[in-house]
């Protein structure tokens, strides 16, 4: 393929442009974030907890060992936009079927390719994340500014959940998975530890999915801001005390929400596969992968019974809560990696745990 | 306060002299060590026989031993100091060696001293071949499998079980001969054949080759709450196969994906738990290219050169935070030392790219064998920062020093085509060079992958390059072209040969075009958080994030890579410059490319930037930063030879002027000052072609030294006796031309006599004088030196005053200088002058407790010596004695002469000091290594010049006991002198020679010298190379062996072992 690239510039709202080569074909608006991971980009292209976000990969070097679907961790790519300093044209590895360059193509991503990434972190971090888009260099200033204009999206959830029912493993822990837009690795650490899963749209209601009893429910990771899913922080109240939960990330914040505990939004979120997470419980700190823009206030615990069990060693934000008064528990990080390194195994065990006990 | 109760003094085991394979990364990790322990309110007590170290600079540790590194001295320094505990994990393989010897002796226990940070039963089962097999077998972690066996059925049968490729080592054998790689049965049968032969003990190991699988390294610290991190990903260009020192190292690992980069961190995490390693620990790991499946090669439970990269490609401080975790905190305990915001409990993020390049030695040593392998063999190494990987490459390349700006090595050209295809199996320290010359022939990826099995990856990115400049010859030379160039790393010098162009007309054409370089932080973090680490690189971007101050400040130019003739020395001399610029009052600034060392430590200097030090990479800095100057006089030769280029470019130089270090190198404007001041030298020429090489010596007389001008380490220097030597001088080892002259000159045989001393322009100050116990001839680098001088009289020690003020003075020098005489009875002769810093001044300053460099950089700024307190004119003389002595690293190189020269071969040296002369000799020869005998045979077979002093050391080793054997002549000639002698039989086919003497271990030192003439040459480095092989001191010049007979006989009757620390050397006035 090698299409040849046009000239393309990344323009943030406070009116920083990046100027870079353009590959594809449309526009991109969204909020830009940035993730720091050095290895992984398939994984995060994939996690659809980035949904209409552009990304900024902080490592330069991106598409060195191809594309291949077994890294998938969904079923396509939800961004909007991606920005990164060099695009590997020659990828090389024994796993890789195509180039980032024509995976990026079929899944129609506007890529701003040449960019000082570095620079755009460093303002991302400064001003916080910040709305943004992709186009053309010729576009004149109008419209770009009409673009900005984009009305923030809310639907992120809608987008990226499961549209029917499905089931996968066969073990002996019947579990309900709230698909927010969950990675495939959650689905297989559940598997694998035992669990004969259900995935259920994001907004199947809490009576039908409590009418399959199941011995343990899961509330997935996905995109956008929890306050955006007010049905979904419904349905979940009602699972409360009925089963033992276990949610990782948006599952996270959703729970603190449906506990009557509060979100904020993090200046410039987590993204990354390199943060250590110190567990206050087994009092170890575990390097995590992460991926987000909430996270759950910590004042507002204090009028619930619940516990943090981990927390952040960058900044101290809530990386885990444990519920006191229903078998329930939930972390911010992503235990299941990819990308990102493994060694959180223990988590799924509780999880699994607190549902032999139930039985 | 530490975290562990009841330290208050630990002993700091240094990793003494360097080597090849253990170079300045432990004076990075040892000086961090110790100050981490300091902060924490311990009393630190440091042994290590490397003076030229910051680390045993007084003001380091509390308590200096420059003594040697063994269980002898170190019980000793332990009885005497009391400590409490020990840390040897920041001490190389020496500091872990030393552990496990000081513990299995008992010593520890019996001192009650506790053993910080990783545990002995962990060392040992990392190092124990055989404690590691079962340790990893439990924690199901692949070694590849292997055994010894005795007989080829035996081997047959472990190759039914494993299968092909097997590696092939013969038991006990020298420089691994006999060894090889099977690919089938029938190869196998052949190489396990011979391989069982050549060992001494007939059996051979046999282990599953992995060569040419990936080659990952990780670096792992662990504190005793078991966090365990990984710092650093690192991926070895060469693959398996090529010792990892040797190999070119890119930094994080770029061609694995991330299950893989997962899987093979998950497995060092599991290693370094398991082996409960409380610090720093390196692991190496082989993956295959076309699975998952992957082997642990190697542990070491340790900081390591690879940690000392892994710090400086990250940011993050191993050494240091493995110094706190052994005095008992966790790494969430610990602060990010970068972000001081966060904890040293994560893992660094990086948003560039790193590389790694070793710097080999085959410059110096011209016959060695070229080939990489398993042995490492460079010296040193440099590292590039940059944004893409063919810049990081190309950085690299120029900061190298070897003669090259681009991956482009011109001689190479002239290779036809078929031999550039042979040499592209040849792994040798000009591979990446021969690929880069045959794409630029048409020649394939893929055929230089299916023989190197060097990555498609990391092909491509040399392919890129060589695109590149297909690009720049055929196109015009526009804006778009100019940028994709500079980002790619491509020198301006190297675009301008490409378009017809001087270096200076593409730099002003860039400037032009708006083409200028960013600087770039290194933060840990990927710009996460918000950083203070003043440490930068340059990159071609669109920000520029390095705020420049308005402070007054100045900018010092390191030394680079560490090589033969350019050590450690300048790199300690760099840092005390920035030391004493910062005190007065100047924000520095300091420019290297040497990742192993303390002057590339994010907190040496104010502003530290990671690049090459060529002449454009300094300029963009200086650019930039707008210092008052810069200082050259204390980089060694790699600052000095960019003087002159920077002056030409309107920069201004701080101390000695361009025109001083052009006064004393430009042979016609030396002699004059020479002559101004009435100071005799040999008589020399400058000539350009062999008849005016053969004139010149006739004039001057043979035997003569000759030498291409403008070098440090002696390089390609000669004593020749003869006009035919001087002839194929002249057209073998050197190029004449009249840009590179050869200086001719009558070889003076004489006491040789070092000085440095610092001038302000008014006043010269000069701390001691040197004296060398081998002869003019021999490389002062190579010489053991000796301060207080011992032989030249109170008359020679005035001339030598005399005439080091009047070229001082003369030469102008503001800092800074070098001088080196021979002393003939009462005659005085200079032979070198250098307005630079030398390789003695560390040595210098620590035995007479003046602080050179300090005193220099400020008298080089301004400050007179006088004003600093200083009494100009010599020091006194110490009641003490201090001795230098060289240390080699023969063992790792084959085909290299070991006889001493006025080529220097050191790769390191050491000092003893002692009230003493003859124990402080002593010391020093145990401190270097020479394996010096108590008993036993000495052979001795010299060059007839020799034969009158060889019979007087023979007579004197006789009467000390040993046994004196002889060949032929020598023989003959020591008998007629009444020795009795046992004639041993010159180099045979058949009869048994002097090399199975020394292989039956019935010689214990040998003395040698050579006559010239073929033959006597060729055995003569026979055995030499015989000594290195079975370890055997071997000496080469008759000065070493008459001063070592000496010390010999007066150890006799003094107790030999005596410490002394440098805080304790008294001083009268």
């Amino acid at each position: 393929m090698h299409k040849i690239a046009r000239k393309g510039k990344l323009v943030l709202k406070d009116g920083s442009v990046y100027e870079g080569e353009l590959y594809g074909k449309r526009n991109a608006v969204g909020e830009v974030v940035f993730t720091t991971g050095m290895s992984g980009y398939q994984e995060t292209l994939t996690d659809p907890s980035f949904c209409d976000q552009i990304v900024v990969m902080t490592y330069p070097l991106v598409g060195n060992y191809g594309i291949n679907p077994m890294f998938n961790q969904g079923d396509r790519c939800f961004f909007q936009g991606y920005v990164i300093s060099e695009l590997c044209d020659h990828p090389s590895n024994w796993t890789n079927e195509k180039s980032l360059e024509e995976f990026l193509d079929e899944q129609d991503i506007p890529t701003l390719v040449g960019v000082d990434t570095r620079a755009i972190t460093r303002r991302l971090r400064n001003y916080g994340v910040i709305q943004g888009v992709i186009v053309p260099s010729e576009m004149p200033q109008e419209e770009v500014d009409k673009l900005l204009a984009t009305p923030d999206v809310h639907d992120q959830v809608e987008k990226v959940t499961t549209k029917k029912i499905y089931k996968m493993g066969d073990g002996k822990f019947n579990v309900a998975v709230m698909d927010y837009g969950i990675k495939r690795n959650i689905l297989e650490y559940l598997v694998s530890f035992g669990c004969n899963l259900t995935v259920y749209p994001a907004f199947t209601s809490a009576e039908e999915v409590l009418a399959s009893n199941p011995d343990g429910i899961f509330l997935s990771n996905g995109p956008g801001d929890p306050k955006d899913l007010t049905e979904v922080i419904e349905n979940i109240k009602k699972f409360l005390g009925k089963k033992p939960i276990f949610g990782i990330c948006l599952g996270h914040q959703l729970l603190a929400l449906a506990n009557g505990a509060d979100t904020y939004k993090l200046k410039f979120g987590h993204r990354g596969i390199n943060h250590p997470v110190k567990d206050l419980v087994e009092h170890k700190v575990c390097i995590s992968s992460q991926n987000h823009g909430y996270a759950v206030e910590e004042e507002s615990l204090k009028k619930i019974n619940a516990e943090v069990t981990n927390v952040s060693l960058n900044d101290g934000t809530i990386e885990g809560i444990k519920y006191l008064d229903h078998p329930t528990f939930a972390v911010q990080y992503h235990p299941e990696a990819c990308p990102g390194p493994g060694g959180h195994e223990y988590l799924f065990e509780r999880f699994v745990k607190m549902m032999g006990g139930q039985k | 306060m530490p975290k562990l109760e009841n330290i208050k003094k630990v002993l700091v085991i240094g990793s003494g002299p360097i080597i090849i394979g253990q170079a300045a990364e432990f004076d990075y990790a040892g000086t961090q060590a110790c100050r981490a322990l300091k902060e924490e309110g311990l009393e630190v007590v440091l042994v290590n026989s490397n003076p030229a170290t910051i680390m045993t600079d007084v003001h380091i540790a509390d308590r200096v031993y420059i003594e040697p590194v063994n269980v002898e001295f170190i019980e000793n320094i332990i009885r005497k100091e009391r400590p409490d505990s020990m840390l040897a994990t920041l001490g190389g393989q020496v500091g872990l060696n030393l552990a496990l010897e000081l513990e299995d002796k008992g010593i520890l226990r019996e001192y009650n001293v506790k053993l910080l940070g990783t545990q002995i039963r962990s060392i040992k089962r990392a190092e124990d071949r055989e404690l590691f097999k079962e340790t990893m077998e439990k924690i199901n972690q692949p070694i590849p499998e292997s055994t010894i066996v005795e007989t080829i059925s035996a081997a047959k049968e472990f190759a039914k079980e494993v299968g092909f490729p097997l590696i092939v080592r013969p038991a006990y054998t020298l420089g691994g001969t006999g060894g090889g790689i099977a690919e089938s049965e029938e190869e196998l049968d052949e190489i396990v054949n011979k391989g069982l032969k050549y060992s001494l003990i007939g059996q051979a190991l046999i282990e599953r080759s992995v060569a040419g699988w990936k080659e990952i390294e990780y670096e792992v610290l662990r504190d005793a709450d078991d966090n365990c991190i990984t710092v650093c990903s690192m991926e070895n260009l060469d693959p398996v196969g090529v010792h990892t020192g040797d190999s070119i190292v890119a930094a994080p690992a770029q061609t694995l994906t991330d299950r893989e980069v997962q899987l093979l961190r998950q497995a060092s995490i599991d290693i370094v738990r398991e082996l409960e390693v409380c610090g720093g620990c390196n692991v190496q790991l082989a993956l295959d290219p076309y699975s998952e499946r992957y082997y642990v090669i190697e542990v070491n439970p340790r900081v390591s050169r690879s940690s000392a990269l892994a710090s400086k490609a990250t940011g993050y401080p191993i050494a240091k935070v493995a110094s706190k975790i052994a005095v008992g905190y966790t790494l969430d305990e610990i602060q990010n030392a970068v972000t001081k915001k966060t904890t040293a409990c994560f893992e660094p993020s990086l948003d560039y790219v790193v590389l790694k390049f070793p710097r080999w030695p085959f410059d110096k040593f011209v016959t060695a064998d070229k080939t990489l392998g398993t042995q490492m063999k460079a010296t040193g190494e440099v590292m590039a920062i940059e944004r893409n990987l063919e810049a990081a490459m190309l950085k690299a390349i120029r900061s190298l020093e070897i003669g090259l700006i681009h991956l482009d090595m011109p001689e190479l050209r002239d290779v036809c085509d078929a031999d550039l295809r042979d040499r592209i199996s040849k792994i040798d320290d000009e591979r990446l060079f021969v690929i880069a010359e045959a794409f630029r022939r048409g020649t394939t990826i893929e055929f230089v992958h299916e023989i190197t099995k060097i990555d498609r990856w990391f092909l491509q990115k040399v392919m890129n390059i060589v695109k590149m400049e297909e690009v720049i010859k055929t196109h015009p030379l526009s804006e778009t072209i100019m940028r994709k160039a500079k980002r790619m790393g491509f020198a301006d010098i190297t675009i301008g040969q490409l378009v017809g162009k001087e270096a200076m007309e593409i730099r002003a054409m860039r400037k032009e075009m708006g083409i200028m370089p960013t600087f770039k932080m290194v933060d840990t973090c990927a710009a996460e958080f918000e950083a203070e680490t003043p440490y930068y690189y340059s990159t071609y971007g669109q920000e520029d994030e390095v705020l420049v101050t308005d402070k007054k400040k100045v900018c010092v130019l390191g030394s680079g890579p560490i090589r033969i003739g350019q050590g450690v020395e300048f790199d300690y001399c760099s840092v005390h410059s920035v030391w004493a610029l910062k005190e007065l009052g100047y924000e520095t600034i300091i420019i290297n490319n040497n990742p192993e060392t303390v002057s590339t430590d994010f907190d040496t200097a104010d502003r530290l930037y990671f690049e090459p030090l060529t002449l454009e990479d300094v300029l963009n800095i200086l650019d930039k930063e707008q210092p008052e100057g810069v200082i050259v006089q204390f980089g060694g030769q790699t600052a000095i030879n960019l003087a002159g280029p920077l002056a030409a470019a309107g920069i201004k130089i701080l101390g000695s002027t361009v025109d001083s270090i052009d006064k004393a190198e430009d042979r016609e404007r030396f002699d004059q000052l020479l002559t101004e001041c009435d100071i005799p030298r040999p008589q020399g020429f400058t000539v350009f072609d062999t008849d005016g090489a053969v004139k010149a010596a006739e004039t001057v007389g043979y035997p003569v030294m000759v030498r291409p001008s403008y070098v440090l380490g002696g390089r390609a220097m000669e004593i020749v006796y003869n006009v035919d030597e001087l002839k194929y001088y002249m057209s073998h080892a050197v190029k004449a031309s009249k840009e590179h002259p050869v200086l001719v000159d009558h070889y003076l045989q004489g006491t040789e006599v070092e000085v440095d001393a610092i001038c302000d322009g008014t006043d010269v100050l000069i701390p001691g004088i040197m004296e060398h116990i081998e002869r003019a001839g021999v490389h002062s680098g190579d010489s053991i030196a000796v301060y207080p001088p011992q032989t030249i009289s109170e008359h020679v020690i005035k001339t030598i005053i005399n005439y080091t003020n009047k070229l001082a003075l003369g030469l102008e020098v503001k800092g800074m200088i070098n001088i080196q005489y021979i002393v003939r009875g009462s005659e005085v002769y200079v032979i070198e002058v250098n307005p630079r810093s030398s390789r003695t001044v560390p040595f210098l300053s620590k035995v007479t407790t003046i602080p050179m460099i300090n005193v220099a950089t400020k008298a080089a700024m301004g400050v007179s010596i006088k004003e600093q307190g200083f009494k100009p004119g010599l020091g006194y003389f110490p009641d003490y004695y201090a001795v230098k002595a060289p240390v080699f690293s023969f063992n790792k190189m084959s085909n290299v002469d070991i006889t001493l020269g006025p080529e220097m071969k050191s790769t390191g040296e050491v000092m003893c000091v002692d009230y003493q002369y003859s124990r402080a000799l002593y010391k020093a020869c145990i401190a270097s290594g020479l394996n010096v005998p108590h008993e036993g045979s000495i052979l001795i077979t010299v060059a007839d010049q020799d034969k009158p002093e060889a019979a007087e050391i023979a007579a004197g080793f006789e009467e000390l006991g040993y046994q004196i054997m002889a060949t032929g002549g020598t023989a003959a000639y020591l008998k007629e002198k009444g020795i009795n002698v046992e004639v041993a039989n010159k180099l045979s086919d058949n009869e048994h020679d002097i090399l199975d003497d020394i292989k039956e271990g019935r010689i214990s030192m040998v003395i040698n010298t050579t006559n010239h003439g073929k033959d006597a040459e060729r055995d003569g480095f026979k055995i030499r190379r015989a000594t290195v092989e079975h370890a055997i001191a071997c000496l080469t010049s008759m000065d070493t062996a008459r001063e070592l007979q000496r010390v010999m006989s007066a150890m006799r009757r003094r107790r030999v072992v005596s410490v002394v620390a440098l805080q304790d050397l008294a001083w009268e006035e």
